[in-house]
């Protein structure tokens, strides 16, 4: 094949660090996760590795942050200098909606824990075992669990259905506005949208969890079973940590509007960051109708 | 077409970069050098993990403790144990996720899809080198946790690759940090493949060269684009169940605890969800490799190639649904065995469309026997050999007896250290001049195989006859009545090890003595496009993209 001029329209991207930091970053911070949980020195007093100590964690953490946005800042201006043909911009596409699906089967985890427990948990109780313990079979007996007070769905958690669903409008509102040339109206709806996203972290992890008529972890309590608090902190949690990080993509598309980074044709970057909105409020339809209102109801009765 | 004048200058000359600037590899947006590195990484968790299966094999060679407890850090018997557990758990986590992976998909997927395909690189040049590069972050992690406190005060982690909880959860087994860096580890590693594999899903689907259909995709490009669905779409469970590991072990959440109203066969679920499309993921690059050798070797088109690419597509479904023929011991209840039973069969069906149609490619071609094809014919018949093992497991009558003995392990080191691993020997044979410029020495490549072949079947056919014979796996000790095969399969493991040398010394003669292979060393049966450019190809390939004509063959 002839060396020369390129004559294809694909992005082949200049050599870069960021990946190697990035990396390095993960590195030091999953060994300073486990020196958080655990330590990996018999001196509690290491400042390094004894255990509950943030050093190697912050340290890799702040590597990983300032790879963020030392990378993310290079695609712009990667987009900005023309790098992002319409070629590229299919392909972009592709990468957002692939990073999308592995996200939906992340929590696809998290809803057969949630299922198998509320599903299975009779059929586990009546599996009689000779060694079972009395209390096992109790724990299992029943779902949600003995000694569960669930939350009333129809009370915070619909409004902050309410407030998701509000907020899918207004993105779409901002998005439509930017197509039509309307800058207006679109940092409006961009604004109302990151608004009504830190409404509902507010209200859901400031309100509604300390309000909680379970644990979390049971603690070493065998009779006071939560793992019902598990299944439901682990699923509501992760979709609340989406949440943050929709709410910041979602700023972060707002710094750029205002600084008029997109125009009506070319704004892949809100695109994709609405994308993730909408994956979250539709994960959230999910969480609000199997794990607040089902076991609610199943109690009713 | 306007804006690369402005600024392709500067960048993207042809000029290749000098092999020593630690640059071109820790900056690397190149999918040739990011496959290089993943290839040299791979050899390198290869001999560690081989290492580790030395040990197995040694310490197994005769019935009693003895082996492990000659070395100066273990003490006794108790201790040897557990180490040797150790030694079986990252035996096959390396061997999975920093051997066969890395080499198959990082290794030959990023090297020859955008080649094949017609592409000037992969869709996301910077994500792939996050991929790389997560994975030695990965394996420190995996390295360190052998070696930190695990089980009491004995190091690294005995439960097995799968993980299961309670070994996993509970700290009467482990209670140390090793299997939280295991953990983390495994959590980096997945990442690491998702993105790869979004990367992979992205530049098949949108650069595919002028003329390149779909059907007119090589398969070996079908096949690592299957591969990338089955990593997208299974992973993440995987990294769901990992994340519950790690709760249950550090915040007080009982998923997989009964006491606390969960359930550890639930870990068994989650994890073979993740488990059972991983082996696919294992194996399908190597269909797609030995499709490419088989073709050029017979001088004729795969036989039968839409259906071999279905095939592969269906491979991958199926293999979504079958995931609890590896707790058929678990009661899971009768109607749900006879589910597990039904699909797994099925999956013998396009399984046997592949055998069949690379018989079928040979039959009636001008057939070489050239170094890579020795590899693809040994491959064709031990895979197999071990699929049809897996037909006898997936019955759950019969696994009821044969579950955790030494058949299983038989049967997966068939389809994987005989299959998988003989596809990437074969992908390396062919695909080495390519990469290197270089021809190797076709004796001693040869003689590798040879060597290889006598010894890998050495060390695992008996393991069939001994489980049969009731012998479990996982243990370091057995009754003096499984010595005879016992030995016999160590002394296989001597003749493979010999095998693996033999490959080191062919590898440095070649790079010794250059000799130069030219654009296709394998003549007209070489019909994909990375035959087209030069040995080593440019370190910018097409810039101006190939026409794909509709007689093209595949």
């Amino acid at each position: 094949m002839a060396h020369g001029e390129v004559k294809h329209d694909y992005h082949l991207v200049n050599p870069s660090p960021w990946p190697f930091t990035a990396s390095v970053g993960a590195l030091i911070a999953a060994i300073g996760a486990v020196v958080l949980m655990r330590g990996l020195s018999t001196n509690e007093a290491d400042f390094f590795f004894g255990k509950g100590h943030w050093t190697l964690f912050a340290l890799g953490m702040g590597i990983i942050i300032l790879t963020c946005i030392g990378w993310w800042s290079d695609v712009i201006k990667e987009s900005r200098q023309g790098d992002h043909t319409p070629v590229v911009d299919i392909g972009l596409r592709y990468g957002m909606i692939l990073f999308i699906a592995s996200e939906v089967m992340f929590f696809v985890a998290w809803f057969w824990a949630f299922f198998e427990l509320a599903i299975y948990h009779g059929h586990r109780a009546d599996w009689v075992v000779p060694t079972w313990d009395p209390e096992t079979a109790a724990a299992w007996a029943n779902w949600p669990p003995p000694h569960v007070e669930t939350f009333d769905p129809f009370h915070l958690p619909l409004i902050n259905t309410l407030i998701l669903l509000l907020s899918g409008t207004t993105v779409t509102w901002a998005h439509h506005a930017l197509q039509q040339g309307d800058r207006k109206g679109a940092r409006l709806g961009l604004i109302l949208t990151v608004l009504l996203g830190v409404i509902f972290s507010y209200v859901q992890f400031a309100v509604e969890y300390p309000e909680a008529g379970f644990a979390f972890g049971n603690q070493g309590d065998v009779t006071n079973a939560t793992v019902y608090g598990a299944s439901f902190f682990m699923a509501t949690g992760f979709h609340g940590f989406h949440v943050v990080i929709g709410t910041i993509f979602l700023f972060v598309c707002l710094l750029r509007l205002m600084a008029g980074q997109f125009t009506p044709q070319k704004h892949f970057g809100l695109e994709a960051a609405a994308w993730y909105w909408h994956f979250v409020d539709v994960v959230w339809l999910f969480l609000f109708t199997f794990v607040y209102v089902m076991p609610y109801l199943t109690m009713q009765n | 077409m306007t804006h690369e004048a402005a600024h392709a200058a500067d960048h993207h000359d042809d000029h290749r970069p000098s092999l020593w600037s630690w640059k071109r590899w820790v900056y690397s947006t190149n999918h040739k050098d990011i496959g290089t590195m993943y290839l040299i990484f791979a050899i390198f968790a290869g001999l560690i993990g081989g290492a580790l299966s030395g040990l197995i094999r040694w310490e197994l060679a005769e019935p009693g403790v003895g082996v492990l407890t000659q070395l100066p850090w273990i003490a006794d018997v108790d201790a040897a144990k557990h180490y040797y557990n150790s030694i079986v758990t990252y035996h096959g986590l390396i061997m999975i996720f920093f051997m066969v992976m890395p080499a198959m998909i990082g290794g030959f997927g990023n090297w020859f899809v955008p080649l094949m395909i017609g592409a000037p690189d992969m869709a996301f040049p910077r994500m792939n080198n996050i991929s790389f590069w997560l994975l030695p972050a990965s394996f420190t992690l995996a390295v360190i946790s052998m070696i930190v406190p695990g089980n009491g005060a004995y190091p690294g982690f005995g439960g097995g690759w799968t993980l299961y909880a309670p070994l996993s959860t509970s700290p009467t087994h482990h209670s140390g940090s090793s299997m939280d860096l295991l953990i983390l580890s495994l959590h980096i590693a997945g990442a690491s493949s998702i993105l790869g594999a979004v990367n992979f899903i992205t530049t098949i689907f949108n650069m595919r060269a002028p003329g390149m259909t779909m059907h007119r995709m090589p398969l070996f490009a079908w096949s690592v684009l299957v591969t990338a669905w089955l990593l997208v779409l299974s992973l993440p469970v995987l990294a769901g169940a990992l994340t519950m590991l790690l709760t249950d072990r550090n915040f007080g959440t009982q998923f997989f605890q009964a006491a606390g109203g969960g359930d550890p066969v639930m870990y068994q679920h989650l994890f073979w969800f993740f488990g059972h499309p991983e082996v696919y993921i294992l194996i399908l690059p190597g269909f797609g490799m030995i499709s490419q050798i088989v073709s050029t070797f017979s001088k004729k088109p795969v036989f039968g190639y839409l259906g071999m690419a279905y095939a592969m597509v269906a491979i991958g479904v199926i293999g979504f649904l079958v995931w609890a023929h590896h707790m058929y011991t678990v009661g899971m209840g009768l109607d749900l065995e006879a589910y597990f039973i039904a699909a797994t069969m099925v999956i013998a069906v396009p399984t046997g469309i592949k055998i069949f149609s690379w018989i079928a490619t040979m039959w009636g071609g001008s057939i070489t026997f050239k170094v890579p094809m020795l590899w693809a014919m040994g491959f064709i018949f031990l895979f197999t050999v071990g699929g049809v093992t897996g037909v006898v497991l997936a019955n759950s009558g019969i696994d009821t007896a044969l579950h955790d003995t030494y058949y299983v392990v038989a049967h997966f080191h068939y389809v994987l250290s005989l299959g998988a691993v003989f596809a990437i020997f074969a992908g390396f044979y062919y695909w080495i001049p390519k990469m290197s410029g270089y021809r190797y020495n076709g004796f001693l490549g040869g003689l590798h195989f040879w060597v290889m072949f006598i010894g890998v079947n050495i060390v695992f056919f008996p393991q069939h006859f001994l489980g049969l014979q009731g012998m479990p796996r996982r243990y370091i000790d057995y009754p003096e009545a499984f010595t005879y095969w016992n030995h016999i399969s160590s002394i296989g493991y001597v003749i493979t090890a010999v095998g693996v040398l033999i490959f080191l010394i062919t590898v440095a003669e070649m790079f010794i003595a250059r000799r130069k292979a030219g654009a296709n060393p394998w003549g007209e049966g070489a019909t994909t496009l990375e035959w087209t450019l030069s040995s080593p190809p440019p370190f910018h390939q097409f810039n101006e993209l190939p026409v794909i004509k509709p007689d093209s063959h595949h």
